[in-house]
């Protein structure tokens, strides 16, 4: 008899997409907000966001309860370093984290797709992508989630990311300013939102530089 | 005389012999594509003077969107239309082979033709090939008998409704007409109510989206509106446009200059386009 298999799954997707840029002195992360089940939409008003310390962020998309399960276990994992350190994690230490913690639950994995961003210990902003089970890279720009595949070709044509095979080790960080770099998140996002129906609602922008971390929204088709 | 068997013409219908292998290549996890399906929320509902149906105008292959803007109400007959939900390609083919049915039917009998006639004829079809043509139709229209208004299911049943409701976004835009739906409305009424349950489809349901297309049809007059509402604009247009710099670099150019072996006659009658 052939194997029966499960008639449930543990696992859901609450679709989204999820972006991050870094820039020389900057960092833009960028998701939706929209929450939705199958072809149904939960609510327009979710953020995917979540400030792990000071100079660091993540964005996920995926299956929601997991990802705030992992946010939960990575903010505890953070003030117990604080206290032992007494300083916040940098946003390298918090990559190689998220990473550790994704791969211990490598056969009942977190349905998560992250990426993680922010500045370094010298200021210049990073951005590190990760798949559901923790292998992860430090990246120049990134995009997960539903509307990835529309995003990810565009965001190569602009950004133009040298090869990370090439020697000597190339910086990845785009040259663009950052209200240039917010607006090509914002036209990223409105096209995705075209095109993929998990997309839409409204725009979370988070930018970390020097001055600290602000937060801007804007509208998304609502069909 | 060559050896060589004539091509029989196929007989019609559907050929079966492949679903045997997509089913053990299924099994191995080599799935066949999505269809383009209208994800859809179409409707209808009978008012004083007639009818109004109504559409969103969204084509989904999987989660994207293939089509922003395609037109999901069909022309049968000059006093009948039919909205289609459910996979694009057997929408569009059976709605346009009942149409053409239905012209002959008039040049045979002289007559305007009859709402029930294309009913009779989508439905026989349908039930023909046991709901393996994935059409889920709102089919109204008015004819010397009256204002009519059914749906039809893929299998081939039908229901004559007041208002009536199909595709993915139906709950939703059924919800906004058993909440308002009354009898006797007039034509503005119809209209904002028709309105209010393809946009309640559009912003409720991920497979329905854009614009909303109406048709008002009542005695002796029809009127086809096309974008009705466009409530979808484009989120944000970057006011200092993009450059697209990176060219497809030339590997290699190679030319071979071809010999010419035909004699072209100056003269001669130009071939018929």
């Amino acid at each position: 008899m052939a194997k029966q298999h499960a008639n449930w799954s543990p696992y859901d997707n609450n679709g989204g997409s999820c972006v991050a840029i870094a820039g020389a002195d900057y960092c833009v992360i960028a998701a939706d907000t929209r929450l939705s089940t199958g072809y149904n939409i939960l609510t327009r008003d979710y953020s995917k966001i979540c400030k792990l310390a000071d100079k660091c962020v993540m964005a996920s998309s995926g299956f929601q309860a997991d990802v705030k399960a992992l946010q939960k276990h990575l903010g505890a994992r953070h003030l117990i370093y604080q206290h032992q350190h007494n300083k916040q994690m940098s946003c390298p230490a918090m990559a190689q984290l998220l990473s550790n913690t994704l791969y211990y639950k490598r056969f009942f994995p977190y349905y998560s797709f992250n990426v993680l961003g922010g500045l370094d210990n010298e200021g210049k902003g990073c951005v590190f992508t990760y798949d559901a089970v923790g292998s992860y890279e430090k990246v120049g720009y990134s995009s997960q989630g539903s509307g990835s595949t529309l995003i990810m070709p565009f965001l190569d044509n602009q950004l133009k990311s040298p090869s990370p095979l090439l020697l000597p080790a190339q910086d990845a960080v785009t040259p663009l300013a950052e209200d240039e770099a917010v607006d090509l998140v914002k036209t990223v996002f409105a096209s995705a939102s075209e095109r993929d129906i998990y997309t839409g609602d409204k725009l979370e922008i988070v930018v970390i530089n020097a001055a600290g971390l602000r937060r801007e929204y804007i509208d998304l088709r609502k069909d | 005389m060559s050896t060589s068997s004539v091509e029989l013409p196929p007989k019609g219908g559907f050929s079966f012999d492949l679903c045997k292998r997509n089913e053990m290549l299924a099994k191995k996890g080599a799935n066949p594509p999505s269809f383009r399906k209208t994800g859809t929320t179409i409707v209808g509902l009978i008012f004083q003077d007639g009818v109004i149906l109504g559409a969103d105008t969204r084509a989904t292959a999987g989660s994207i969107v293939c089509d922003k803007n395609c037109e999901k109400i069909h022309y049968m007959a000059p006093n009948i239309y039919c909205c289609g939900a459910g996979t694009a390609a057997d929408t569009e083919a059976v709605t346009d082979m009942v149409n053409s049915q239905l012209q002959l039917h008039r040049y045979h009998t002289g007559r305007e033709s009859r709402v029930v006639t294309a009913l009779t004829l989508l439905k026989s079809h349908l039930f023909k090939y046991q709901g393996h043509v994935q059409a889920a139709l709102v089919l109204g229209g008015v004819d010397v008998t009256g204002p009519h208004l059914h749906t039809i299911y893929p299998h081939g049943s039908t229901d004559t409704l007041p208002f009536a409701t199909m595709g993915s976004g139906s709950l939703a835009a059924m919800a906004v007409f058993e909440s308002k739906y009354r009898e006797g409305l007039s034509k503005e009424e119809g209209i904002n109510l028709v309105c209010e349950a393809i946009c309640a489809g559009i912003f409720n349901d991920l497979g329905s989206g854009s614009n909303v297309d109406l048709c008002v049809i009542t005695k002796g007059h029809k009127e086809y509106l096309r974008n009705y509402q466009v409530p979808n604009h484009r989120a944000h247009i970057s006011s200092k446009g993009f450059t697209f710099p990176k060219k497809t670099e030339v590997l290699l150019t190679k030319i071979t200059p071809l010999d010419e072996k035909v004699e072209v006659i100056e003269a001669g009658d130009a071939m018929e386009e």
